[in-house]
């Protein structure tokens, strides 16, 4: 309770400093999130009609997501340096693969019937891409979207290792300093931030699932 | 008018051909049934008209002119498809559903909307109540008849219908039959019906194709293949009971004879009832006469059960 309190204290009289980290985590986790959003759902699209592709990019993807957050920063930085970009960067990478995932499965589970039907009663290829498949996959897309979300959102905490800042800037002063309470100031905003995430992205989630579809 | 010449369809990896050089006239206007057991190439056929598979030989005409000359999405608007598996897209409403092809033609939307009622109403659903529900609120029969509006939208004066009435319960399917009869009547398509019921063959088809193993093995209008079998094959499948079925090809008003005294425990018919009925109803009073009334009550005539019996021998 006491160390809440001094946290609570040291955000109070730090506000700029305290502001601009949460700022920056922020901006970071977005436009890594948006990044990776523009590259991954395209591509899954393009892919998913590739029975060989399909499996080249999930398989790529599923590599990719078993490289540790840490490890993906490290390789990054002595090819990048540090600071913002190289964070992105290394976000980025890390929210391609559930995005190109989901995206793909989205696209590749839409019954077959329907896609035939659609073929059948003369929509092109394009058609059947935007107005059948698309906004059936868009479900299991967005929860894609979602995990990536958290994960780079968590994942924005260790930006600070190679200079990219955000709330893990306290983290790792903290630690440094064995100062517990600066170190809370990291861990509890960071921590609410992936749940308010999730929260939110669950919320659009539902409302991106056609009417037809929701249970 | 379709021409199938020759037409042949091998899938990759299989030993037999799917559709095995049939070759079919189908006279526009009139109702093709394709008909034979599982597997016999019923759906394959269909698809190779409208190009959704390309076949491995031979030729497919409509109107005279080539398909494989033609631009495959737009052939395609031009044919009403009923698939067998329905297909409605999940996502949309039925009135989007059934607006599908008149959207993809750019019709305006006060003619789209005004046609989704129109077709609703066609096949017995009421537009208040559906149009703005899902296809997941719907039982298996009520979608195949969204499917079957759907199909018809943009009035396309061809039609494939893959076992439309399927999964349909016998009274509404009689109803539907009745109802696309009666369109037909109108609208005059040029209709090639897929269905795995003789009855229904015999109902709707101006000509059936029995089909085996990818061949055609009989084509031919439902008295001639009823009264002549080309083959032991065809005998079967028609069944014993094909007198039966003959039967259900006329109307009592076809055969009844002038207006006589009638027992008051004879059965009284409609002018339409079909003459299996009317045997069966005969049967059932043990009479030998029926009396043949116009739906005002007013006889009409009366059916001697001679008269069923000389339709069954096709005198
Ligand atoms: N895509 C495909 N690849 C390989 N073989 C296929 C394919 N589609 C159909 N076949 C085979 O071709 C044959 C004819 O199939 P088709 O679907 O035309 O039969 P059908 O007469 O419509 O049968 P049903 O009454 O069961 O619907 C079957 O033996 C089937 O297994
Ligand atoms: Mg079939």
């Amino acid at each position: 309770m006491m160390l809440l309190l001094e946290a609570w204290t040291f955000i109070l009289e730090h506000p700029a400093r305290f502001g601009q980290a949460l700022y920056t985590h922020v901006v970071l986790s977005a436009a890594a999130l948006g990044t990776a959003a523009a590259i991954a759902i395209p591509l899954g699209i393009v892919v998913a009609d590739r029975a060989r592709g399909a499996l080249l990019a999930v398989n790529a993807a599923n590599i990719g997501r078993t490289l540790p957050s840490l490890a993906v920063l490290a390789l990054v930085m002595p090819v990048l340096g540090t600071g913002f970009a190289p964070s992105w960067f290394a976000l980025t990478l890390l929210a391609l693969p559930p995005i190109l995932i989901n995206t793909c499965a989205g696209m590749r589970e839409v019954d077959a019937d329907v896609v035939d039907a659609a073929r059948g009663m003369g929509m092109s290829a394009r058609e059947i891409v935007f107005r059948i498949k698309l906004p059936l996959a868009l479900p299991v897309l967005f929860a894609g979207v979602r995990t990536a979300a958290v994960q780079v959102v968590s994942g924005a905490v260790l930006a600070s290792y190679i200079g990219g800042g955000g709330l893990g800037d306290f983290i790792t002063a903290g630690i440094a300093m064995m100062a517990v309470p600066q170190l809370l100031v990291g861990a509890i905003p960071a921590t609410l931030l992936s749940l308010g995430t999730d929260f939110l992205f669950g919320r659009i989630q539902r409302r991106l699932t056609p009417i037809g579809l929701r249970t | 008018m379709i021409t199938l010449d020759g037409l042949t369809k091998q899938y990759p990896g299989t030993a037999q051909p799917a559709v095995d050089h049939i070759s079919l006239t189908i006279p526009k206007g009139e109702v093709c049934v394709l008909i034979g057991p599982s597997g016999c190439g019923k759906t394959t056929t269909m698809r190779l008209i409208n190009r959704l598979i390309e076949p491995s030989g031979g030729t497919i005409e409509l109107q005279g002119r080539d398909v494989t000359h033609m631009d495959a999405v737009e052939l395609r608007r031009g044919i009403g498809y009923v698939i067998q598996q329905v297909g409605l897209f999940p996502h949309l409403t039925i009135a989007e559903n059934i607006a599908t092809v008149p959207r993809l033609l750019g019709w305006d939307a006060a003619r789209t909307d005004k046609r989704i009622d129109e077709l609703l109403e066609l096949v017995a659903l009421e537009p208040v109540t559906y149009r703005d529900r899902y296809p997941r609120d719907l039982s298996g029969g009520q979608k195949q008849r969204v499917g079957v509006a759907r199909a018809l939208a943009a009035d396309p004066p061809v039609m494939l219908m893959d076992e439309p009435f399927g999964a349909i319960d016998p009274i509404t399917r009689t109803r539907l039959q009745d109802e696309f009869q009666r369109i037909q009547a109108r609208l005059k398509k040029t209709v090639v019906f897929v269905t795995h019921d003789l009855d229904e063959a015999i109902r709707m088809g101006d000509r059936i194709a029995i089909l085996r193993e990818g061949r055609v093995v009989q084509y031919d209008t439902p008295e001639a293949i009823l009264a002549r079998p080309a083959n032991a094959f065809v005998e079967e499948f028609v069944g014993q009971d094909r007198a039966l079925k003959r039967l259900s090809l006329y109307t009592v008003e076809s055969r009844m004879g002038p207006v006589a005294s009638v027992a008051d425990d004879a059965p009284r018919l409609r002018a339409d009832t079909t003459l299996r009925d009317a045997l069966s109803a005969l049967l059932g009073a043990r009479s030998e006469l029926a009396l043949v009334l116009d739906p005002s009550g007013a006889a009409l005539g009366t059916l001697r059960l001679e008269d069923v019996h000389a339709a069954a021998a096709g005198r």
